[in-house]
């Protein structure tokens, strides 16, 4: 009979059960999921069913997560996300949470830059933990994307983003995040980029504060290859904050649009949206 | 004379340059990124290029938070 086996397809004997399989596989495992479940009892097993086998003090390897997202993402996906390169220029509420969806799809490497520090203010909506407060952003973001996929590198870059480092910084990237909080500096690195680097897709954030429709956010295609995720008029301002819901919309919409990029997908067409039903689904 | 502001009809002076567009528009020079006539224009043009009659201007205004 077929099953899956962490998240591999496996032929076996149609007598096996859940513990035979054990010793096949995974001798040393201490926990096992049978159909989605944690189970502490023996079964037989049945055509299609799907067990994983956990050891708690093992850390996967490379080839284990590439396998898994090969299952998870199809071997063509996965093959284009793990061979691209992204810059993430700011790595506040924006670019924290834009890294951690990229690292957890898979991308091979990011370029990741910000001057800043966290603060506890930060922990409203940025992805850092209490416990960082006073790192830079950039190594503890690091730390954090390790925890979930240490084999995605990661360029940290701990400096004042200006006109004059953009280009160096961001050298080779396939595309980049504009993930800057202040409404001056989006303009300046959307300037320079359009004119640098016009066939590098910008991927940009502006209207996200408040805590107004979720509907109203939207990704378009402005200028040149700009694409812009939010509102576009949410500014923020006195009594009218940033919190992590619609910034991590924003955030989510920002890392989609890369992903689409990435996949030759147009990121502002509603067509795609049957097209695409299928692969969605995974 | 009229130009096309972001797909919309907008009357200006003649001899308008960007700045005065802006200005016009009420909108900071500092947030906004502009294409004029398909090209992506650098800051240090917008109190230079003068505009003409029919030409068409994007413009991407940025709003603070991320």
């Amino acid at each position: 009979m077929h099953i899956v086996v962490n998240e591999k397809p496996q032929k076996v004997p149609a007598t096996l059960t859940l513990y035979q399989l054990r010793e096949r596989f995974c001798s040393t495992a201490d926990i096992i999921i049978h159909n989605g479940a944690p189970t502490t009892k023996d079964y037989p097993l049945r055509d299609n069913d799907k067990v994983v086998f956990i050891r708690r003090d093992h850390q996967p390897d490379i080839n284990e997560i590439h396998e898994v997202l090969n299952a998870r993402h199809t071997p063509e996906v996965h093959t284009i996300l793990k061979g691209a390169t992204v810059g993430i220029a700011g790595v506040g509420g924006l670019g924290s949470a834009v890294a951690v969806a990229l690292t957890r799809m898979g991308i091979g490497k990011l370029i990741i830059a910000d001057y800043d520090c966290v603060e506890l203010s930060n922990l409203n909506r940025q992805q850092y933990f209490i416990d960082q407060i006073g790192l830079t952003k950039v190594e503890a973001l690091r730390a954090n994307l390790a925890r979930i996929n240490p084999f995605t590198a990661i360029n940290c870059v701990h400096r004042h983003l200006d006109n004059d480092n953009i280009a160096k910084i961001f050298t080779g990237i396939d595309v980049m995040v504009e993930a800057f909080d202040n409404a001056e500096s989006k303009a300046m690195l959307a300037h320079l980029w359009l004119r640098q680097f016009p066939h590098i897709p910008l991927v940009a954030g502006s209207g996200m504060a408040g805590c107004g429709s979720s509907n109203t956010i939207q990704t378009k295609r402005t200028i040149g290859k700009m694409y812009i995720c939010g509102d576009g008029i949410s500014a923020e301002g006195e009594g009218f904050g940033l919190m992590a819901s619609r910034v991590g919309i924003v955030a989510h919409h920002q890392a989609n649009c890369v992903i689409q990029l990435l996949l030759g997908i147009a990121p502002d067409s509603e067509e795609n949206h049957a097209d695409n039903r299928q692969q969605s689904s995974c | 004379m009229q130009i096309i502001v972001n797909n919309q009809a907008v009357n200006v002076a003649n001899n308008s340059t960007i700045i005065d567009l802006i200005n016009q528009l009420e909108l900071d020079a500092q947030r906004i990124a502009i294409e004029h006539n398909r090209v992506i224009l650098a800051p240090d043009q917008f109190d230079s290029l003068t505009l003409c009659a029919d030409d068409n201007i994007e413009i991407v205004n940025f709003v603070g938070g991320g």
